[in-house]
């Protein structure tokens, strides 16, 4: 591990200066984690009188649960949804905001501020405007002969959720997008031009080769988005309903521990997330590692 | 740009101000309901045009709270969501900079296992632990406070990782010559390295200040008392009426004061905010 060439040779004050950050997070993560991990193996009723050792038992339980099997589709839905548009989103207006250089930053102002807007508040916003009595969606949409009911049909919520948690994070993308757009050689696209390459053509042969780090990149970051924070968009809205067609991984975890009290089971979801943020995490680390080079 | 296209411009004009409206739609249609009546919602559309009662929204979100709704004045709230915002963002700021300095700049036994053990919490959102780690929180008697509600949240990698990559950066020439003016560790600390970390720490105060103040699942599950509701999590128990729409007027705005201050802290310091984003990431 890198460290200075020159350092101080104090023997107890580093350890003064790690401490608070290590008791924080030995008692607060590790433990906890820990925890999980070994409630995951355990078989607990509901008032924590009797415990016994099921080893394997509550993995194979939720394997076999069709409604942990639905929420891991609903999941995958729910993140490749939320991904594609709000990269697609923001790939058009971070192009647009580019070719425009004088009024590049008032319109990055207008367009990144959702970012700062809590995923609950978020979710409350379209719960209201989407609102199948009053909302001023159902009501557009009655026009043109859609009947809008996101309390009873399962497609409408899971198109309600997907556009609140987009909402949000299309302005993060925006900003990356730009970012990428603004590290791509000026010459390569004047080369481009002069050999005859209009817009469209330099867009898909210069423009957006040269951006698939960024979109890869924001690719692993969204689907982290949608799988953990989106938490409060669905438990101010949907609350995974109705009949768990929004029910997504994290938010089955929350209800199966805090309000079904299967403490094993939901240790057990918990330790699956838990190796598949490992496994996000990595990837994006090697994608970054890779990428510093170029 | 290359050449001169004006029909192109106009287009990506035309593409911007559409992406302006359609993100800032919701919000103008919350503050439109904040400015009409609780009636003014029980039958129909809800109104698209500004109606004239603003003032006394407001006035009864602020000051008086929701009665009916069992929520108490936001006033509180705000202070609450404030109160944690600070604690998490400066908390997280002073213990990532310590041990970031004590990684960098000393060579102790455990140091590797101690940077690893920092490392694995980046891997770990609060969501997925989420039953054990209440569980030790509820152990510590730490349910109902400032402390229960922040604490837990304050340990991350991201700030830690940050603060190293920066110190990494700064010239050895630096430690070399402070040390020959027989400064001691502390001093350099505080006379060389905090100085010249400034930016860095603004620009992940105005990260972490959004984060602490959009928390929301950790204050729902740790606060069962109205004295410690935070306002992000206050909208929710508002708008969750049984039997009975909620009363929009006013859910809508707590809703627009609670977006307030995070979006007019990423307005004002625009600069700060994209760097501590982008630095955050990497």
């Amino acid at each position: 591990m890198q460290t200075k060439r020159t350092i101080f040779s104090s023997k107890i004050l580093p350890y003064w200066l790690i401490l608070p950050q290590l008791a924080v997070t030995l008692i607060f993560f590790v433990w906890p984690a820990g925890q999980a991990v070994w409630q995951s193996f355990l078989r607990e009723d509901a008032f924590g009188t009797s415990t016994e050792f099921v080893g394997l038992a509550n993995y194979v339980a939720i394997l076999h649960d069709p409604g942990y099997l639905n929420a891991m589709i609903v999941t995958v839905v729910f993140s490749i949804a939320v991904a594609t548009v709000s990269i697609v989103v923001a790939l058009v207006l971070a192009v647009a905001a580019n070719s425009l250089l004088k009024s590049r930053s008032l319109y990055t102002t207008l367009l990144v501020w959702p970012y700062a807007v809590a995923p609950a508040v978020a979710g409350v916003l379209f719960w209201f405007m989407f609102n199948p009595t009053i909302g001023l969606i159902p009501y557009l949409l009655k026009g043109i002969g859609y009947h809008w009911d996101d309390r009873l049909n399962g497609t409408d919520a899971m198109i309600l959720v997907v556009i609140a948690a987009s909402w949000k994070q299309i302005s993060y993308n925006f900003l990356f997008f730009l970012a990428g757009l603004q590290s791509i050689p000026k010459a390569l696209i004047e080369a481009a031009a002069i050999d005859g390459a209009g817009p469209g053509k330099r867009f898909r042969d210069i423009v957006f080769p040269m951006l698939s780090p960024t979109t890869f990149f924001l690719l692993v970051v969204n689907v982290v988005y949608t799988m953990f924070d989106t938490f409060a968009v669905i438990h101010a809205t949907t609350q995974g309903g109705p009949n768990q067609s929004t029910n997504i991984l994290v938010y089955k975890v929350f209800t199966d521990g805090f309000i079904g009290l299967d403490l094993g089971s939901s240790s057990a979801q918990s330790v699956v997330l838990m190796v598949i943020v490992i496994a996000l995490t990595f990837i994006q680390f090697r994608f970054v590692e890779r990428n510093v080079q170029y | 740009m290359v050449e001169h296209r004006p029909y192109l411009k106009l287009l990506a004009h035309l593409v911007l101000i559409l992406g302006v409206v359609i993100v800032a739609f919701p919000v103008y249609v919350a503050f439109i309901a904040s400015t009409h009546k609780t009636t003014d919602f029980i039958t129909g559309v809800m109104p698209v045009l500004p109606g004239s009662d603003f003032l006394a929204t407001y006035k009864t979100v602020l000051f008086s709270g929701l009665a009916a709704a069992g929520a108490p004045p936001i006033g509180m709230m705000l202070g609450n969501s404030l109160i944690m915002a600070l604690a998490i963002s400066l908390g997280k700021i002073v213990i990532s900079i310590l041990s970031a300095y004590a990684i960098v700049y000393f060579r102790f036994p455990f140091r590797q296992l101690a940077f690893w053990i920092i490392f694995v919490t980046l891997m770990l959102p609060v969501e997925v632990r989420i039953v054990p780690t209440f569980k030790v929180v509820a152990d510590l008697g730490m349910l109902n406070s400032y402390a229960g509600l922040s604490i837990p949240l304050i340990a991350s990698a991201t700030a830690t990782f940050l603060f190293r990559q920066f110190f990494l950066t700064v010239p050895d020439e630096l430690l070399e010559s402070a040390r020959v003016d027989g400064a001691g560790p502390l001093k350099f600390f505080k006379d060389i390295l905090l100085p010249l970390s400034r930016t860095n720490i603004a620009a992940l105060f105005v990260i972490l200040f959004i984060y602490g103040w959009n928390q929301y699942l950790w204050p729902l599950i740790v606060t069962t008392d109205s004295e410690h509701y935070t306002i992000v999590m206050g909208i929710k128990r508002m708008s969750d009426v049984t039997d009975a729409e909620p009363q929009w007027n006013l859910v809508m705005a707590v809703a627009i004061l609670a977006m307030l201050p995070p979006v007019l802290v990423v307005i004002f310091m625009q600069r700060l905010f994209v760097k501590g984003l982008v630095e955050t990431e990497k």
